[in-house]
């Protein structure tokens, strides 16, 4: 079972204000970027975050062979419950997903 | 004529290359520009009003910038000055920029553009059905306008303009869009305004959008159809996969960026490498919207906060971190108001696992055998005295609670003494909203003050 992470050339994760958090797949080659485009729906991407499947909005960006998902932060930043100010370490549940 | 604007940094108070930055020079901009802030770094900094960097750091580069800008002879313009923006970070800034003024034996023309707001007249104005909300906000009613310590109102390219239109040597604004510093002359100048949009999303974090992000200092240059960004350190290159990129970052749609008066389309943009460190970037569009809106930021207090951390370093107790951690909730829950006599919806306790899963809480997937863990207890409560009182409550607790009735107490490491330590204010973001402006200037107020002591300008 590979994992995102290995398919993937880098992900990364951040704030996109307080609200929001995006997240962008860097795939690397053009076969990866296919691969990981079929692969990642934004129901699987909301599973990952429990958020839900149609707040998640997922961009294609073929000629910089990057796969863009932005939804609502799971906890607003830096509210109480927040653990991770600038939502950077979200990107490693994506790099941990095993996927096909 | 293009309309070249030299951008330092990302952020004042993060450092740039001083090489660069005098090759920026040397190439004549007609403007200095850099952002001061950014909500990216939490609620705090909105909430009390303060800056995230220090004075001392604030002041060394902008006193760097503030000779560029005499050497130059061009506008040098911060955006969301001191972090948040707000009034009393504006006059931080001024009163900073005086200060350096008198050590160089500088006379300058500053202008100041304050983007605080009441927030009874923002409430009306969510009454009015003037407040749209954006991407994600949250559900508001007028009291949580209301309960904002502070809002602010982020200023475009309009009110920019505005102040440089007074002839002043340096443009000091408060809560501003990462752009409109660098948007706002070469709009003023006639330059194709998706270009200039788009340049000035590509340079706000400096040379972020090149191959070296650290060097800081990029130049570009708009025209008539366009714009080139180039990065000023020598070893660094900008290509059209580190310029196309940018539009990626902290951004939740990588096409379209909404700025107040409009939005940006980069849906259309070509990237073509001018030389091997130069790119140029035509075919952006900024498309004009029927009613000017300026998007707001508020920030209201949550309580006050304590934590505690004890470590674990017995296996049997790392092991168990979790159940331990659930059996000393179900202890103090209860144990806390009986001890203290405090309305139970008062205060709240939060245990983090340090080892475990500090970082992503109930979505983490991996589990494993740490060495030791981190047992953080955050303490939130209407008060301060009422927070480090429960700290102080759970301190043996923390350091000696067993896994079971029927064993020795044991005794955890605590890294320092006091084991507890005041957290100061909680503060919350409470807006992510758009508001109407019928004149762009209305939200915001335009000064202009002479700065510094020199003979001349």
């Amino acid at each position: 079972m590979a994992l995102l992470g290995d398919l993937a050339r880098s992900i990364r994760s951040k704030n996109a204000g307080p609200f929001t958090v995006t997240v962008d797949i860097f795939c690397g080659s053009a076969d990866a970027y296919a691969r990981i485009r079929t692969l990642l729906t934004s129901e699987r991407v909301a599973g990952v975050y429990r958020v839900e499947a149609q707040r998640v909005r997922k961009f294609e960006l073929p000629d910089l062979r990057v796969l863009k998902f932005s939804f609502p932060r799971p906890i607003r930043q830096g509210s109480r419950l927040d653990r991770d100010m600038h939502a950077a370490q979200y990107a490693v549940l994506l790099e941990e997903l095993e996927v096909g | 004529m293009p309309t070249r604007v030299l951008v330092p940094s990302g952020v004042l108070g993060l450092g740039f290359e001083r090489e660069a930055l005098r090759r920026g020079i040397a190439r004549r901009p007609d403007a200095i520009a850099i952002d001061g802030g950014s909500t990216d770094s939490g609620p705090f900094y909105l909430g009390a009003g303060v800056s995230k960097y220090s004075r001392a750091s604030t002041k060394a580069e902008w006193r760097i910038l503030m000779e560029a800008r005499a050497e130059a002879g061009v506008p040098l313009i911060i955006g969301s000055a001191g972090t948040c923006g707000t009034d009393a970070m504006v006059d931080w800034m001024t009163e900073i920029t005086d200060e350096v003024a008198r050590d160089l034996g500088q006379r300058v023309r500053v202008a100041t553009v304050k983007s605080s707001q009441s927030p009874d007249a923002v409430a009306d104005a969510f009454d009015a059905g003037r407040l749209a909300a954006l991407a994600d906000a949250p559900e508001i009613g007028r009291g949580d306008i209301e309960s904002c310590r502070n809002i602010v109102a982020l200023a475009g390219a309009e009110q920019i303009g505005e102040a440089l239109a007074t002839g002043a040597d340096i443009v000091i604004a408060g809560r501003a869009t990462d752009t409109a510093s660098i948007a706002a002359l070469p709009l003023m100048n006639g330059e194709h305004a998706g270009a200039v949009w788009h340049g000035a999303k590509v340079a706000e974090c400096g040379a972020l959008c090149s191959t070296r992000p650290m060097s800081g200092v990029v130049m570009v240059s708009f025209d008539d159809s366009g714009f080139c960004v180039e990065p000023q350190a020598a070893d660094a290159r900008c290509t059209p996969h580190s310029v196309s990129a940018h539009m990626l970052y902290e951004n939740a749609d990588p096409f379209v960026l909404a700025e107040p008066g409009g939005a940006l389309d980069v849906s259309g943009a070509r990237y073509v490498p001018i030389d091997d460190r130069t790119v140029r970037v035509t075919g952006s569009e900024w498309v004009r919207s029927n009613v000017y809106t300026v998007k707001l930021e508020g920030a209201g207090l949550a309580g006050y906060q304590s934590m505690l951390m004890a470590v674990l370093r017995n296996r049997r107790y790392v092991a168990n971190a979790g159940r331990w951690v659930r059996r000393l909730e179900r202890f103090l829950d209860g144990e806390i108001g009986r001890r203290t006599g405090y309305d139970e919806g008062a205060f709240s306790l939060e245990f983090r696992i340090i080892g475990r899963d500090a970082a992503l809480g109930e979505l983490e997937t991996r589990g494993g055998d740490a060495t030791e863990v981190g047992v953080l207890c955050m303490v939130t409560a209407d008060t301060q005295e009422m927070a480090r009182e429960i700290a102080k409550l759970v301190n043996p607790f923390l350091l000696h609670f067993p896994l079971t009735d029927e064993e020795e107490l044991p005794t955890f490491a605590f890294p320092y003494s006091p084991a507890e330590t005041d957290r100061g204010p909680l503060y919350e973001f409470r807006l992510n909203h758009a508001m109407v402006l019928d004149d762009s200037m209305s939200a915001f107020a335009l000064d202009t003050l002479d700065a510094g002591n020199g003979a001349s300008r």
